[in-house]
């Protein structure tokens, strides 16, 4: 366990984005500590997918800071991994796709591989090791993508939608894995629109709203009564925008 | 007609009896046709992955140039690699004209563009679907290229086999930089023209079959390859 490992606690301040003009992200600011995972929601287009590509480094701000406990941002990076809510499967093994990234960062072959085959069979996809990654089903390739991060041993992990169009038996086994990887110690920073998932996996709710932070709150206060009136609106089904 | 059936059987029996002749032409075919596809391969295919990462004003010049020059007449290629390559010609005094590897010049220089414009575009959609992830994982751009050269295999088969058709079946640039010298620069596709002006159909034919049955079995064994290598990596 190595509780953040020199990234957390992330602090966040008045952080912004804008897109073409148009304001997508506007002074958020937050910190989030180690812990169980953390779940960012909100209606279509607050700008959850937005944020989490921001803190990974994948878009550069356009104002505020984003500051890592110990670690410059580069070097925060690197302990970093990110898996889409569409997952990207290279073309080849589901094996060969969890090597891949360990051979970027320099693992030996017999090493990379042994780990690898290691994390698939921790999260019981041993079997699908030799198909071809993009021949496998959607839950299948979501779950060798947060294998692939899990083989990485991130300190910080974004997921994005991690479930999204998945039926519940896959929604499952996601949930599964997702948990599993936020016992080794990984920070996990996650989107879902599926309430009732952000209910069974949360430690704490980030409620986005129209670019906004609007609400930071531990999940069983936050579900219980939250104190902004778009998230209490936001929880019992009203349509926001 | 009997003309086409007298020409068709004597080619027939030319290729079935193994004329010396017709395979030192069909070996210099393929030997000339072969190295300028890996001549062009070496340059057309990373610079159409660059291409196809790489962002940097003038990109989108150089891609209308590129897709220009695929179209490019094999005579005027022939004909500016002649001027290169003649005596007075900058690069005269290396005494290549008129030689097998003038020949894989000229074919390199008509190819490498479209090995390089077709690579582009296969694998800038796989870059598209490819970029975030990549750049999660701390890939650059311009260490994304391998990568992507792998990962599109499949695809620059047909590339690269886009770019042997035409290597192989040009007249024009082999004629005018080769010249046509009967046992040292004749390739398959200039006997043709010269066999058929004077008159040998026979031979002509022959070698058309040949050059035919070639193109089908690389195709051939390119199709197998692909369903192979796509059964195991998707």
């Amino acid at each position: 366990m190595r509780a953040g490992s020199g990234l957390l606690p992330l602090q966040v301040e008045g952080l912004g984005f804008v897109a073409g003009g148009v304001p997508i992200l506007q002074d958020v600011s937050f910190r989030l500590e180690a812990g169980p995972p953390s779940v960012l929601i909100g209606p279509n287009g607050a700008g959850k997918s937005t944020l989490l590509r921001l803190l990974h480094g994948l878009l550069p701000p356009s104002g505020g800071v984003i500051r890592w406990a110990l670690l410059p941002a580069e070097v925060a990076r690197r302990r970093q991994a990110m898996v889409f809510q569409r997952p990207v499967m290279l073309r080849r093994s589901a094996l060969a796709n969890v090597e891949y990234p360990l051979r970027l960062a320099g693992l030996p072959g017999p090493e990379r591989r042994a780990r690898a085959q290691a994390v698939l069979g921790e999260f019981g996809l041993g079997d699908l090791a030799h198909r071809p990654a993009r021949r496998l089903s959607g839950g299948e390739q979501q779950r060798i993508a947060l294998a692939r991060a899990a083989a990485m041993d991130p300190a910080m992990l974004f997921l994005d939608e991690p479930s999204a169009n998945l039926d519940p038996a896959a929604t499952r086994a996601v949930e599964e894995i997702v948990t599993a990887i936020a016992a080794r110690g990984t920070k996990v920073l996650m989107t879902t629109h599926d309430l009732g998932q952000a209910r069974r996996l949360a430690g704490d709710i980030l409620f986005l709203h129209r670019g906004r932070v609007v609400e930071h709150a531990p999940a069983a206060r936050f579900f219980a009564a939250p104190a902004a009136p778009e998230a209490a609106a936001f929880l019992k089904g009203e349509l926001l925008w | 007609m009997s003309d086409f059936q007298d020409a068709l059987s004597a080619a027939f029996a030319l290729v079935a009896g193994q004329d010396p002749a017709l395979a030192e032409i069909v070996g210099l075919s393929l030997r000339v046709s072969l190295m300028a596809l890996a001549l062009a391969a070496l340059v057309g295919l990373p610079l159409g992955a660059l291409l196809a990462v790489a962002r940097f004003p003038g990109r989108h010049l150089i891609i209308v140039g590129m897709n220009a020059l695929m179209g490019l007449p094999p005579v005027v290629a022939g004909l500016v690699i002649y001027l290169l390559l003649s005596r007075a010609g900058p690069f005269g005094h290396f005494g290549l004209l008129f030689t097998p590897s003038a020949m894989v010049i000229a074919q390199a220089v008509l190819i490498a563009p479209i090995l390089a414009a077709l690579t582009r575009e296969v694998l800038e959609g796989m870059w598209e679907e490819y970029r975030e992830q990549l750049h999660s994982f701390g890939v650059s751009s311009w260490r994304a290229v391998p990568t992507l050269l792998r990962d599109g295999r499949l695809a620059l088969v047909t590339v690269l086999l886009a770019g042997f058709g035409r290597a192989s079946a040009e007249v024009g640039a082999v004629m005018v930089v080769g010249g046509n010298i009967e046992g040292f620069t004749r390739v398959m596709t200039t006997a043709i023209a010269l066999e058929t002006s004077k008159g040998d159909l026979p031979l002509a034919l022959g070698l058309g079959m040949v050059l035919m049955a070639i193109v089908l079995a690389v195709n051939g064994a390119a199709h197998l390859l692909r369903e192979r290598v796509a059964r195991m990596s998707g």
